[in-house]
């Protein structure tokens, strides 16, 4: 049942273009249903999960030949991630990309992306999430380009450029893995990697890697091009990016390579730790400054992700469990926020902070989902963001990383002042104030 | 060995090429430069000397044959290599049509 993930949404991104010559209005029925069979299966694929790990051979071939697709507990989590977002972000979109000229092309895109983001997370090979990393990242590029406004091809180009560079690292680090281990099955690189005699070149694979799937996360020395790139894209779009596309082909990828493939060792906890604790920071800092609605929040997913990184990084079972569960949480919270920041842009016309005012009345849902969203992500306690903060701090002090559970607590509280503000300027009815930026 | 050198260097060239050039134009073939480095570095791990093409013979069976796997790989990473190329030049002409230059300079309406 697995490549079932696969084979509707590149079905549908085939069948798409070819229904919609027949009539235009096919194309967002077409994909609703295909978003809605994924989450259909991915909400199933929890009880395939009873008997253990699953497998499925590609045409009958055995790993040393043949390629593999893999089932665990992460991949469940990662499905229903997917392609719940997924589902949501194409029901918003049936409204919303009523504004462009070719929707049609826009729903062949997603759904390309969709098959691209299910390939990664079952892939249990790495030449294949290769594969599957490139297609769910050329959809993205074609995305973040499809309104073709002079800021959102410069925006897609910056993307382009630095994504490219990062699959080329990754693509030299599976090259060096190959070449000492002479295979490419997840598995028995993970066998045979302990057998393996130069460990240099085992380091130097890691290094690529943290440094290719860190510029496809954006944690900070690396993050250039996300702040431009997901305010571009059209908001469900903007909400896919932030909420899916970032963790799946970079925290995903990167926790599997590291934790199953390569083995988790002291010296990358330090490195995940404190690009964590940086991102984290700083990108919280820089969301300060911003008046721009759909680039705070860009700001505000590099430090939401630093907290995943730092949470995983610090190796103990509680972190991790507290950092996944963060993953989950941040998908749904920022793409809610980028979903209603589409909502108000689509209502005024205007992203700008400053501008915005008094929208409580005449949008009360939106106003109320913002609400929701920005307690969930500032950590007020009954809803979803606290629990994974609290599980964060909790394990950073038990794992004696004081540095870091303090820095987990400060960005929180700047992150608690900064969504006050980004709530009262355009929600809050009366409280106009005239433009600072 | 000094072939991954070359290889290396080759890379980095096109690395250089993608940091230190303005022209979008030369910063696209900065970046085939550096995915044929990748590629060839690929090759060159299959790689045997005297090796031959590995192909299962009953009668006489050939022992020093290149490794096919790294080949296959390569066929499909030029593949996607051609899918970027197409879509950084499409973006890239739709770029000149609105800025009318293809200066990295000029380019500058976000504030990164």
């Amino acid at each position: 049942m697995l490549p079932i993930f696969i084979i509707v949404p590149l079905a549908c991104a085939f069948l798409i273009p070819v229904i919609s010559k027949i009539r235009r209005d096919f194309a967002p029925l077409f994909a609703n249903l295909c978003g809605i069979t994924l989450l259909f299966f991915s909400l199933n694929s929890i009880s395939w999960l009873k008997g253990g790990l699953k497998v499925y051979y590609l045409g009958g071939w055995r790993p040393p030949f043949g390629i593999c697709m893999v089932l665990d507990g992460l991949t469940v989590l990662m499905l229903l991630v997917v392609n719940l977002i997924g589902c949501l972000s194409l029901i918003y979109s049936i409204g919303y990309i009523k504004r462009y000229t070719a929707p049609q092309l826009y729903y062949t895109l997603f759904s390309l992306l969709l098959a691209g983001l299910n390939g990664v997370v079952i892939s249990g090979d790495l030449f294949n999430l290769f594969v599957f990393l490139e297609i769910t990242s050329i959809a993205s590029y074609a995305l973040v380009a499809f309104g073709t406004e002079a800021e959102e091809l410069e925006a897609a180009f910056k993307y382009l450029v630095l994504g490219s560079v990062a699959s080329t690292i990754i693509l030299l680090g599976i090259g060096i893995l190959l070449g000492n281990v002479s295979t490419l099955n997840m598995a028995d690189i993970s066998r045979s990697i302990n057998l393996s005699t130069s460990g240099n070149l085992i380091s130097y694979a890691l290094a690529l890697f943290t440094m290719g799937f860190g510029l496809k996360i954006a944690l900070v020395p690396f993050h250039a091009w996300l702040p431009d790139a997901h305010p571009a894209a059209p908001a469900p779009m903007s909400a896919m990016l932030s909420g899916v596309v970032i963790k799946t082909i970079g925290v995903y990828a990167l926790i599997r390579l590291v934790f199953n493939v390569i083995g988790f060792k002291p010296v990358v906890s330090l490195i995940f730790i404190w690009l964590g604790i940086i991102s984290m920071s700083i990108g919280v800092l820089l969301a300060i400054g911003q008046w721009d609605f759909k680039r705070l929040l860009a700001y505000h997913s590099i430090s939401q992700i630093g907290y995943v990184i730092f949470a995983i990084g610090l190796g103990t079972p509680l972190g991790i469990s507290g950092g996944l569960l963060h993953l989950f949480n941040h998908s749904l919270f920022k793409s809610l926020l980028f979903l209603n920041a589409g909502s108000v842009e689509y209502a005024t016309g205007t992203r700008d902070l400053g501008k915005l005012g008094g929208l409580t009345k005449e949008m009360p849902v939106t106003s109320n989902t913002c609400l929701v969203a920005s307690l969930s992500i500032a950590g007020i306690p009954p809803l979803c963001g606290f629990w994974s903060k609290l599980i964060i701090i909790i394990a950073a002090f038990q794992a004696h990383n004081t540095a870091g559970g303090t820095a987990c607590i400060f960005v929180a509280l700047i992150t608690l002042a900064s969504f006050l503000r980004c709530r009262n300027m355009p929600l809050s009815a009366g409280l106009k104030r005239p433009s600072l930026a | 060995m000094s072939l991954y050198f070359l290889c290396l260097v080759l890379f980095s060239l096109g690395i250089w090429c993608l940091l230190i050039k303005k022209n979008l134009i030369k910063k696209i073939v900065g970046l085939g430069i550096t995915e044929y480095a990748i590629n060839l570095f690929f090759i060159l791990l299959g790689y045997r000397v005297d090796g031959e093409a590995p192909i299962l013979d009953k009668y006489n069976p050939i022992t020093n044959f290149v490794d096919p796997l790294p080949q296959a790989l390569i066929l499909t990473s030029i593949v996607i290599g051609l899918g970027i190329t197409a879509l950084m030049v499409a973006i890239t002409i739709r770029l000149y049509e609105k800025y009318r230059t293809f200066d990295i300079n000029e380019i500058h309406r976000l504030r990164g």
